[in-house]
């Protein structure tokens, strides 16, 4: 035992705690591993803390965990790139732990220190690591080699090259699924760097084995390869052997690989061409269009929009829209709200006639579908197609759709609805609004639920903004002032949150004349929540109102309420008069 | 086949003779009782596991603890020439030693149901080894948990920068800040651009770690709660290696090993209205090759096979194998016995082995029409139904197995006895055995294996009804419910009561 002197005492208990019985203090000292080893110099960091590290594969997954990331950062503390290698091992022993999210932080910082390394060091200790790891006894090693590949191929001899390709040939073959999973995922990352020679024969040899794979997990992970590979690839190739492939996955057995090629199918398109896609991947969008499995549908339905934009109008009419027409009355509410959250979109590529022929009846449908999310998505979007038709042709459907969602008796649907006032405002026009939803507006003031009370005096702010004060004073300010004589103490509590939000924006003469009064008159309210709130309120309105009315008005009030009996409105009431003496005193 | 009804039977090995009878001895037994010694609830095994390889064995009880039992006459001289030598001469079968044992569930209290959860392990299923860690997953009625078996080296700490015993507060910092010295010092240490001397400082020096010993170390890795409205029956991994499903009285869930906080419905069989319930899921297994095939077995009595390809909710079955009700033989407790308690799969994923009270039943997944064929296992308490239903006897869960080669089948009885039957074709092996030293004791007459044709009412061979061979009454309350087949060797391991015994042949 050694004692340190005491200047050196933290740091010294901080190497100590690398092997402290509390994980949450080991965690701290590896989080610190940089100041360690900056303490312990460099060539004692190469020395002794990274094989002591090296020893340390046991610990925690927290603990790895962090290490692994550390690590990934260390080149400088170990002395530069020239010694970055010493730090392969103990990364190493970290990409053969069976705790997933340990190997994938191993496996990043490996291909960080392997991108900067020096050809020569990458040959001699990050090769023979990834060959290792690739032959490794239990599968998590093998796992973790996939995703080296890229980062060692790079600079290798071509005998080495030869080598390499034949070990991850072997690793797509491999007898544990998992391998191959993380065979097929990395395919497209190893392809990159490999030659274009090789990639033609032995990159998509794997690739072919990878697609007709037992297992499905494997084979939607090939999916994803598609894409990848078919950037890599001369056009020409791409589409003699990866399209032969998407329309086969199209029609896969396994709705799992199905709907990943929906997913997916928009990086498709860009892989294999604007020719190919309009006659061979209409067909199979077509078809997952209209497969059995909702899953697929709903996936398929969200991306209409985008494979549209792909697409010239009249093929998107002639092929896209019949199917969008039975979507629209799928028996799944989840595939409906999919479409109606893009649908909207295809207005501006249908253009203005297709779109009123084609696609109002639809949106029309969607209004008045039965499940709330549905309309809520069509609503959320109305702007796009306004753009294109106006609002008109819309409107008479749109009206009972708000109506019935602003009372919808699912709070959060009230909410969403609310959300989109404003928008739906800005889109309709202040003659609308005001005939059909100014009434709704203040309903909501009264909701039963406080978020959507809440949510209801935010938007009366943002309506005043929209339509200017002086639509303000005459459709909302009247009905909010009457608010304050409500029998019920939360809706009289509602009026004052919605002053203290409109008052900036209506300004400082408005505030004057209508709320002050009104908000004074509100201080001898007998309930006490209603009195600290007006003290509250009053502050606000300190920095928008003449200082003349704050020495008139506000103080006597707040000078009032700081003798109410109730400790709280005391309380509020003392602080918005520290706060006026404050503004006084910046202003003097 | 047995004897003159000359009913087409067709089995589950390849052709060819069938294979001759097993000669069943005695191996083990762990936890054996004394005569006289009271049997503690806790104790009782509940599951029985091995893992993929034979290597290791696996109980639950009903204490919610797992015991661990590993092979030992490979492991010592595995692989060596003197071993090959050895197998020549000497009957060699596995031999299992006790390895390691942790408290796996605890008994738990929900309070929102004001339900008890009891600890008591469910199913036990091996996962795939990692880096010499063996991996399990075991359930009670409500959690599943994954669990993570490894020999740990115990670490001694010899060499500190600070000395321990010197400074009493040495777990923190504190000290220096206690004593106002270095309160502000130390902070520039720590800094990130505190400029060291480039050399380091020699002073300071790592932990020195020593290991002398190393301890085998059990710990949960994973907890998989809050799925399950019912209570749990079965879990099965998948041979994608990455996921498993959880199957409870209506549902059946699947689970990603690595992700515990979400699951996903794959079969839900609850109706909108409860009292419309007329079937319940009694087991459930995934497909031991294909990863997108399980089978689940219910309460009346079918087995029906999924396709997850298909589509994302599976309530409609790819396949549905039941048996024909014979004609007129309809009683109260028709429904009750034709219940399904345990189904598995042959290894090569052909056949469906299930168990329901009365019998043993082997289903060609290519065939739905019938079993291919089926074994009496308890036809000779048909007589007594009223009393097991009574005394609930008639609601007892028995576990069946498959040997290796699927070539036979073997299940629990009462009175401790355990039935093996030839499954290959033409065989007409019945035996059964007794959990004790001497299995053979109460070897009798092989029973009646009859064929589909069965339900025309011939039967052959019965035994006697209402004793054993040795004229005793059968005891209800020593049943053997739960037993496995070792998976590459003829071995069974058997519990009776809280004694683990074990067989081969």
């Amino acid at each position: 035992m050694a004692m340190v002197d005491e200047p050196l005492y933290p740091i010294a208990l901080l190497i100590d705690e690398l092997k402290n019985d509390d994980i949450q203090l080991r965690l701290n000292s590896i989080r610190r591993l940089s100041t360690i080893a900056r303490a312990l110099g460099e060539e004692r960091t190469r020395k002794e803390l990274i094989p002591f590290l090296s020893e340390n594969s046991d610990d925690d997954d927290e603990v790895l965990l962090a290490m692994a990331e550390e690590l990934g950062v260390f080149i400088p503390f170990v002395g530069g790139i020239e010694h970055a290698h010493v730090l392969l091992p103990p990364l190493e022993s970290l990409c053969t732990v069976e705790e997933t999210s340990v190997r994938e932080k191993a496996v990043d910082s490996l291909c960080k220190i392997g991108s900067q390394m020096k050809e020569s060091d990458l040959v001699d200790s990050f090769v023979p690591l990834v060959k290792r790891l690739a032959a490794g006894e239990w599968f998590a090693a093998r796992v973790s080699a996939c995703g080296l590949f890229h980062v060692a191929y790079q600079g290798c001899t071509d005998v080495l090259k030869t080598e390499l390709r034949s070990s991850y040939g072997q690793l797509c073959q491999d007898d544990m699924p998992m391998v191959r999973r993380a065979a097929a995922s990395n395919l497209g990352k190893f392809a990159t760097t490999v030659e274009s020679t090789f990639l033609n024969a032995e990159i998509m040899t794997m690739f072919d084995g990878l697609t007709k794979d037992e297992q499905d997990s494997v084979r939607l992970l090939a999916v994803e390869g598609c894409a990848a590979l078919g950037k890599l690839l001369e056009p020409q190739e791409c589409v003699a052997r990866i399209l032969p492939v998407i329309v086969n996955f199209s029609q896969d057995k396994s709705w799992r690989v199905r709907y990943m090629v929906a997913n997916q199918l928009y990086e498709l398109c860009e892989a294999v061409g604007p020719d190919c896609t309009k006659t061979d991947l209409v067909p199979a969008y077509v078809r997952l269009l209209r497969d059995n499995e909702a899953e697929v549908r709903i996936a398929a339905a969200g991306k209409v929009t985008k494979f549209c934009q792909l697409l010239n109008p009249e093929l998107a009419i002639q092929h896209i829209l019949p199917c969008v027409k039975e979507l629209s009355s799928d028996s799944s509410q989840h595939v409906r709200s999919a479409l109606a959250s893009v649908i909207m979109g295809m207005a501006p590529i249908l253009g203005k006639d297709s779109t009123i022929e084609h696609l109002l009846p639809i949106f029309l449908s969607l209004l008045k579908d039965e499940f709330p999310d549905v309309r809520l998505n069509i609503i959320s979007k109305l702007d796009q197609v306004n753009q294109v038709i106006g609002i008109d042709l819309l409107s008479q459907s749109l009206l009972p759709a708000i109506v019935e969602l602003a009372e919808d008796r699912h709070w959060r649907v009230r909410l969403a609805i609310i959300e989109y006032v404003p928008l739906l405002a800005s889109q309709l026009g202040i003659g609308f609004f005001d005939d059909k939803l100014g009434a709704l507006c203040m309903q909501w003031m009264q909701d039963k639920v406080y978020s959507i009370r809440e949510a209801a005096a935010n938007n009366l702010k943002r309506l005043a903004e929209e339509f200017g004060s002086e639509w303000a004073m005459q459709h909302i300010v009247p009905q909010v002032l009457d608010m304050v004589n409500n029998p019920h103490y939360l809706h009289r509590m509602m009026a004052l949150r919605a002053i203290s939000l409109m008052a900036p924006v209506m300004g400082s003469e408005i505030t004057c004349s209508k709320f002050l009064p009104v908000v004074v008159e509100a201080s001898k309210d007998r309930v006490p929540n209603i009195k600290f709130n007006v003290a509250k309120l009053l502050q606000s309105l300190i920095p928008i109102v003449d200082q003349s009315v704050v020495d008139k008005t506000i103080r006597q009030c707040l000078v009032d309420l700081s003798e109410d009996p109730d400790v709280d409105v005391r309380y509020f009431a003392n602080q918005a008069l520290r706060s006026i003496d404050a503004a006084a005193v910046a202003q003097s | 086949m047995n004897g003159g009804d000359g009913a087409a039977s067709s089995s589950a090995a390849t052709s060819g003779p069938p294979p001759p009878s097993l000669e069943w001895r005695f191996s083990q037994v762990f936890g054996e009782r004394t005569a006289g010694e009271e049997v503690h609830e806790v104790d009782i095994i509940s599951a029985i596991e091995f893992d993929k390889s034979g290597d290791h064995l696996a109980t639950g009880d009903r204490g919610g603890r797992v015991v661990l039992f590993e092979r030992t006459d490979t492991k010592d001289h595995g692989g060596s020439r003197r071993d090959a030598e050895e197998m020549d001469y000497s009957v060699r079968h596995p031999e299992f030693r006790y390895k390691t044992e942790f408290q796996s569930h605890e008994p738990e209290f929900d309070y929102l149901k004001s339900l008890e959860i009891e600890e008591k392990i469910n199913k036990i299923r091996w996962c795939q080894p990692a880096n010499g860690a063996l991996f399990l997953l075991s359930t009670n009625d409500k959690t599943i948990k994954y669990w993570k078996v490894q020999e740990k080296k115990i670490k001694k700490i010899s060499e500190m920068n600070i000395d321990p015993s010197n400074d009493p507060g040495s777990s923190s910092s504190l000290p220096i800040i206690a004593n106002g010295v270095h309160a502000d010092k130390p902070q520039d240490y720590l800094s990130k651009d505190y400029p060291f001397p480039p050399g380091g400082i020699p002073s300071l020096r790592l932990p020195l770690v020593t290991s002398l010993e190393t301890s085998l170390v059990a710990r949960c890795r994973r907890v998989y709660a809050h799925a399950h409205d019912y209570h749990i029956n079965s879990i099965s991994n998948s041979s994608d290696g990455e996921t498993f499903i959880s199957a409870d009285d209506l549902r059946v869930n699947l689970w990603n090993l690595e992700v515990s906080n979400q699951s996903f419905n794959i079969v839900d069989v609850k109706p909108t209205n409860m009292e419309d319930l007329t079937e319940v899921i009694t087991s459930a297994e995934f497909h031991p090759i294909h990863c997108n095939m399980l089978a689940y077995s219910s309460s009346k009595g079918s087995i029906r096979l999924i396709d997850m390809r298909q589509s994302a909710l599976c309530d409609s079955h790819t396949k549905l194998f039941e048996e024909p009700e014979a004609p007129g033989s309809r009683s109260f407790f028709t429904e009750i016995i034709a219940s399904i308690s345990d189904i598995k799969f042959s290894k090569n994923g052909r056949y469906i082995l299930s168990r329901d009270y009365m019998t043993l039943k082997l289903w060609d997944i290519n065939m739905d029409s019938g079993p291919v064929a089926s074994y009496q296992v308890h036809e000779h308490l048909r007589p007594r139904l009223c009393d097991l239903y009574e005394n609930d006897s008639i609601f007892d869960k028995f576990e069946c197995c498959l040997s290796g080669d699927g070539s036979r089948v073997a299940t629990g009885s009462y009175s401790n006895l355990f039935r093996v039957f030839g499954a290959s074709q033409g065989s007409t092996e019945a035996a059964t055995l007794e959990a004790s030293k001497n299995p053979m004791r109460r070897q009798i007459q092989p029973p009646a294996r009859s064929s589909r044709s069965m339900t025309s009412g011939v039967r052959r061979g019965s035994e006697s009804p209402g004793s054993d061979a040795n004229g005793n009454a059968h005891d209800f309350t020593t049943k053997l419910l739960h037993m496995a087949w070792h998976p590459t060797e003829n071995s069974i391991a058997c519990a009776a009561a809280n004694s683990l015994y074990m067989y081969y042949a």
